[in-house]
């Protein structure tokens, strides 16, 4: 029954386009619809089984072996459907949105036809997407990994008559490749050291420490002390994979350098957007770190490139979501900032929180998407909020809605309010202190770059603020800025892409509250079982302990960690037994009011510009000036890129096709040679094929020499 | 067991099976009646192409089913040679002598496999001297296999350079028109189209017989098991690797020796690029594992740094070299370069999943972009141009097209779940165990064949479909559709389970190497 939580969307992508074409799009819709929402309750059901959620141990943690995929030497890998706490969240996380999403589709995509291919390509997305959750070694997670990339791919340039959108495909396509190239070297180096990509073998090797001895080499050394060459120079073997594998990371999560691809992925219809480039594809990579989570606790400077890259990505992203005009391009580079988030919690150890906020932001991201989706139908197909203003009258509910999802992602709730051992607040103010707060503490113990994150972090939740209600005053309040024509007849929104919503906007009011203790909170350690590697204490002595649910924790004592056992009695046995408090973090009380602020800030200095006078009024950054431009411009990234990369790599091929081939190897070697053995033998071209005979006649001629010679030494040897 | 079954000839049977129906379409024409002036013609020739083309049809399939037969005689589990047959021929050590094992084996069955694909492919697009033209396969079909199942070493020669003159007269007769300046004359293209070919394979061949000549000397024999056991000196290794090394080469082709392949390529036929592909480039990387390592391995050892580098020359030059290009057969045959480079830098690591990497690329190679020309071919055929400007937007009229055109363009970018990953990720973990800076390299590849392969699907498939000429192209039809789909579920199937292929070849490959470090052992010790 558990494979079925996989393959059930297979069956959908696979049948959709059979039985739209041999019974209707109704059939194929509603056949994947149906496989969709089988799924998501199977995996809610799991949850609750493989999970401490019910109260028990969480003892449903197991691995089905399909079949063997590879096996070459030792080289091997499994089709595995693996169920511990962190795939069971990602299987309820998948699975939830993407029946939610299926069920939108059905009255979003009703007047753009092509239903059958549509819902083929989103079961597909959730088959891959579910592959790479459930692996249980690297190969497998690669096979899902490349799989979302092609189902984005094909889903962003759906529309394939639009240049743009085939433009974005290939461009999310080739970005992403670069992530790959990271990711399948980092495999390839986790084979070359442990002998295994498997990750029972590779993670239980890492937490006890285990002797290794690389391929070809003579002597071995302890796996977190062990240094390999790469590239010519002797590194700590762990950094380099850690490294590795987060470049791919970076380019399946849209991180800074590799992120160009997800603006321009908005060229996908809006439910693919809430899918894939919201709530589950592009957290991959935040998955991918958390699940390899015991490699970055042993390798601080590759934890320490996640936090510094997560925490500029945070930030950037944020700058430019302040002067985006497209909706969707607002959300779009704020699920980049939220993604920035949950890296560099990953990074300063506070995996936890890293997958809380990946949960809750699957809730609320996807509930904005969806909304924008209707906001664009109703007007026409707009999608500059310039031009929109008052649509709160078109559509009341979706506004409603829609000012749920900016309340969960700009974090209201109040500080220090505690109901029933959860703080009191919208999903996104519970899970971003979580990791802000984490990010602090890290600091506080020396963790590269906790506090540089966590001053980023605050700075990007202001903007957050900013950007997000910037997006619902232009948009839905004010007065009516769009033509008299739309304004009088807005386009009808189906009920079906307003059913699915109400489920995400509680979800995006209430999850939050609802998982803390589970996720970050007291049982987090019964939660996550061994899915989840905690090493860094973020105790320190003489950080004030706020009086929340740490101080609980503390109490209720430290509870070891499993792998830590296997240590001995070396020294990180203390430290990776201390981990318990990692939930409640030992952090100042002005560290828990700082982002509720930052928060207040922003939404002050929205409704201070868009709430008074002309909401389309010059700001503070003078249209046309340096830093206005910079921003608007995106940091110039794919202006750079073109000229760096794009460009050189058409002209260099170029160049080595006709210069390269044509007039250096051929000139020199074929053409040359015939030019002169053409001017000895004229002929050759009144024979028009002749030099085949030619041909046949030589090796005829070696052939009989040969044997002459053959039967000359035979016969002379007797 | 096996005694007994050296007795039944299978690999004889199988080798000049298609011979035999080379012969029947011979009989065939000279049967038909003649007009006055001695030539066959009106209804009469289609009789004679008619009966060409299922004669070769029966015979490839037919073919294909012996294959089938020899791989369930074939014991997987054994390392040697198996299905051996010997006969007496030129004496003095010369022998006939046939047998199959784990590295040879599966391009048997790829030979039979495709060439029935091939006949389907030039069905009604061959329109001139048809049964000429069917002929010249049967026998093509004939010498490559023959190639796999030599285990004499001067059959193996006759056999592989003999396979290039029906593979010539394919290009040079059915080859496509338009002319080409070359060495102060004009002459067709096809024509300097094969005429490269024949320059560059010419000196790989002389230098193949004089090392066989001095190895004959050396050794008293061409029996191939008795020279991989021989041991030749290391100087001269040396020596005898780098002419083999030529042939081979060109063969395969590696970087520099090339720029034959693309040109070789326009100029083919559809059924012709697809066994020039999907077949005959294979020989060069049998050649390496079958007589490189196993005769020469100090020499290979030495040399494979070299051979490092001409690969990942290979992969990246050719790779962007496949960006612009502007023909979308010449586009393929770029990629072909630099898939065939993972296959080099594979099996040069002389680790278990870099021989195994590269057999399994070349295998899988065999299938995409056997497909992939085949794909090419479809829309020739319709519109008679290779120009990626000249399309676009097939995929308004041409649904069906664009899947399975789009599933090998990803095959072939290596997307895992397609057996093109399988061979790009071995071939790498090989690398990566011999010197990470090879891999690293290599793995551009993974970047760039997504942005050619990606682009050409593009400029042919998307976008508006506005050129009046494609108006009225038509999907494929049932025989296209029964080519692609038996390629498609040979790539889908290999890719998601390998194990029947990779078990194949694991006890052989397993031998290789056990030979090869304790050659090497000794060579240190000497």
């Amino acid at each position: 029954m558990e494979s079925f939580v996989v393959l059930l969307p297979l069956f959908g992508a696979l049948f959709a386009m059979p039985v739209g074409r041999a019974i209707g799009p109704r059939a194929a819709e509603l056949l994947t619809t149906g496989f969709l929402l089988a799924a998501a309750v199977i995996a809610w059901f799991l949850l609750f089984d493989v999970t401490s959620l019910m109260g028990d141990d969480g003892g449903g943690v197991r691995t089905i072996e399909l079949f063997t995929w590879i096996s070459s030497g030792g080289f091997k890998a499994v089709w595995a459907v693996r169920l511990d706490a962190l795939s069971a969240v990602m299987l309820v996380v998948v699975n939830s949105v993407s029946f939610l999403v299926h069920w939108y589709s059905m009255g979003y995509m009703k007047e753009y036809g092509e239903q059958p291919r549509f819902f083929a390509y989103l079961s597909l997305f959730t088959f891959a997407m579910l592959t790479l959750v459930t692996a249980d070694n690297f190969l497998q997670l690669f096979f899902g990994w490349e799989g979302v990339g092609l189902a984005s791919y094909l889903l962003i340039g759906f529309w394939f008559k639009k240049k743009s959108a085939n433009d974005a495909a290939i461009k999310a396509f080739i970005v992403n490749r670069v992530g790959d190239f990271g990711f399948a070297l980092g495999i390839v180096a986790v084979f070359y050291v442990f002998g295994s990509v498997e990750f029972d073998t590779v993670f239980n090797a890492i937490a006890a420490n285990t002797d290794i001895t690389p391929f070809g080499q003579n002597a071995g050394a302890p796996i977190q002390a062990l240094t390999i060459n790469f590239l010519g120079n002797d590194w700590h073997a762990l950094t380099v994979i850690g490294v590795l594998l987060f470049i791919g990371a970076m380019g399946k999560s849209a991180q800074f350098f590799l992120h160009t691809w997800l603006p321009d992925a908005m060229e996908g219809p809006t439910p693919v957007s809430a899918l894939i480039h919201a709530a589950t594809m592009v957290t991959a990579g935040v998955y991918l770190v958390s699940r390899c989570s015991v490699i970055y606790e042993y390798a601080p400077n590759a934890a320490a490139m996640v936090t510094l890259v997560g925490a500029v990505t945070a930030f950037f992203a944020a700058t430019v979501a302040l002067l985006q005009d497209d909706i969707k391009k607002v959300i779009a580079y704020s699920t980049c900032s939220q993604l920035g988030y949950m890296f560099f919690a990953a990074g300063v150890g506070a995996y936890d929180a890293a997958m809380f906020h990946l949960f809750t932001h699957a809730f609320f991201k996807a509930l904005l998407f969806l909304g924008s989706g209707a906001v664009i139908i109703a007007m026409h197909h707009e999608q500059d909020i310039k031009k929109m203003g008052g649509v709160k009258d078109v559509l009341p509910f979706t506004h409603i809605l829609m000012v749920i999802g900016t309340v969960a992602i700009t974090g209201v709730g109040i500080p220090g309010l505690y109901l029933f051992g959860a703080p009191f607040g919208a999903a996104g103010f519970v899970s971003k202190d979580m990791i802000l707060e984490g990010a602090f503490a890290a600091g506080e113990v020396g963790r590269a770059f906790g506090y540089f994150a966590f001053v980023l972090g605050l700075m990007a939740a202001v903007m957050t603020a900013f950007y997000s209600w910037r997006l619902i005053f232009l948009t839905f309040w004010g007065p009516s800025r769009a033509p008299e024509a739309v304004r009088k007849h807005p386009h009808a929104v189906p009920d079906a892409m307003m059913a699915p919503l109400i489920p995400l906007a509680i979800g995006a009011l209430v999850v939050g509250m609802a998982f803390y203790g589970q996720f970050v909170g007291d049982n987090k350690q019964e939660f996550w079982g061994d899915a989840l590697y905690f090493k860094t204490a973020a105790h320190v002595e003489g950080a004030a302990s706020v009086d929340h649910a740490g101080a609980d924790e503390a109490a209720h004592g430290v509870v070891e960690h499993a792998p830590a056992d296997t240590h001995g009695g070396e020294a990180e046995v203390a430290e990776a037994g201390d981990h318990g408090e990692e939930g409640g973090h030992h952090v100042p009380g002005w560290v828990l009011w700082a982002p509720f602020l930052a928060m207040l800030t922003g939404l002050s200095l929205a409704a201070n510009h868009y709430l008074r006078g002309d909401p389309l009024k010059p700001g503070i950054l003078r249209e046309g000036g340096m830093i206005y431009a910079f921003l608007k411009n995106k940091w110039y990234f794919d202006e750079i890129y073109d000229y760096l990369l794009v460009k050189p790599a058409f002209r260099l091929g170029r160049l080595l096709w006709l210069e390269g081939d044509g007039k250096t190897i051929d000139a020199v070697g074929p053409d040359g040679i015939a030019a002169s053995v053409a001017a000895g033998a004229r002929r050759i071209v009144k024979l028009q094929s002749g030099y085949l005979y030619h041909y046949a006649f030589a090796m005829l001629i070696g052939i009989a020499v040969f044997i002459t010679y053959v039967l000359i030494r035979a016969g002379g040897g007797q | 067991m096996i005694d007994s079954l050296a007795d039944q000839h299978w690999l004889s049977l199988l080798t000049f099976a298609p011979l035999i129906g080379a012969l029947f379409i011979v009989i065939s024409r000279m049967m038909a009646k003649k007009n006055d002036d001695g030539v066959i013609a009106g209804p009469d020739l289609e009789q004679v192409e008619s009966n060409a083309r299922i004669i070769a049809l029966a015979f490839t399939v037919g073919a294909f089913l012996i294959s089938l037969g020899v791989f369930a005689l074939y014991d997987r589990s054994l390392a040697g040679f198996q299905l051996v047959e010997e006969a007496a021929w030129i004496g003095g050590g010369i022998s006939y002598k046939l047998g199959v094992d784990g590295i040879s084996i599966l391009f048997v069955l790829l030979t039979t496999f495709i060439m029935p694909i091939c006949i389907l492919a030039s069905w009604d697009s061959i329109k001139s001297r048809v049964a000429d033209y069917m002929i010249a396969f049967l026998v093509l079909e004939t010498l490559m296999i023959g190639v796999f199942c030599s285990l004499d070493l001067f059959l193996f020669y006759v056999f592989f350079e003999g396979s290039l003159i029906p593979m010539f007269l394919i290009i040079g007769v059915w080859g496509s028109k338009g002319t080409k300046e070359f060495a102060g004359f004009t002459l067709p293209s096809r024509v300097y189209a094969a005429l490269k070919f024949f320059l560059y394979t010419l000196i790989g061949s002389l230098l193949l017989l004089v090392a066989m000549a001095w190895m004959y000397k050396q050794a008293g024999t061409t029996d191939i098991v008795a020279l991989q056991q021989f041991d030749f000196p290391a100087g001269a290794q040396k020596w005898l690797w780098l002419a083999f090394f030529a042939s081979f080469a060109v063969k395969m082709p590696m970087w520099p020796v090339h720029t034959w392949l693309p040109d070789a390529h326009v100029q083919a036929p559809t059924a012709g690029s697809i066994v020039l592909a999907a077949i005959l480039l294979k020989m060069g990387g049998y050649g390496f594992l079958r007589f490189s390592l196993p005769m020469f391995p100090l020499a290979s050892a030495d040399f494979a740094p070299f051979i490092y580098a001409l690969s990942i020359i290979a992969i990246i030059y050719t790779s962007l070299v496949a960006l612009a290009q502007e023909d979308m057969k010449k586009l393929i045959a770029y990629s072909s370069v630099a898939h065939m480079g993972f296959v080099t830098m594979g099996i040069f690591t002389a680790t278990k999943q870099g021989i195994e990497g590269g057999l399994f690329q070349m295998l899988s190679h065999g299938f995409i972009s056997g497909a992939l020309f085949l794909c090419v071919g479809i829309v020739y055929n319709r519109m008679h141009t290779r120009e990626i400007a000249a399309y676009g937007g097939l995929v308004h009229r041409m649904p069906l097209y664009a899947f399975l055109f789009l599933f090998f363009t990803l095959a072939n970018v290596g997307l895992p779940g397609t057996s093109g990953f399988i061979g790009e990720i071995l071939a790498l973990v090989g690398a990566f165990k011999v010197n990470s800076w090879i891999a690293f390299f290599a793995a551009f590849g993974l970047i760039l064949s997504a942005a050619y392969a990606l682009r050409l699907y593009r400029q042919v498939m998307y976008g508006e479909l506005v050129k009046q000429a494609l108006m009225s192209i038509r999907d494929v039809d049932r025989r296209e559709l029964l080519s692609l789909g038996a390629l498609m579920a040979f790539t889908l199937y290999l890719g998601v389970n390998p194990g029947p292929a990779l078990d194949v070849f694991s006890p052989s490959v397993d031998l290789l190497m056990e030979n090869y470090d304790a050659a090497l052992a000794a060579g240190a010790l000497r």
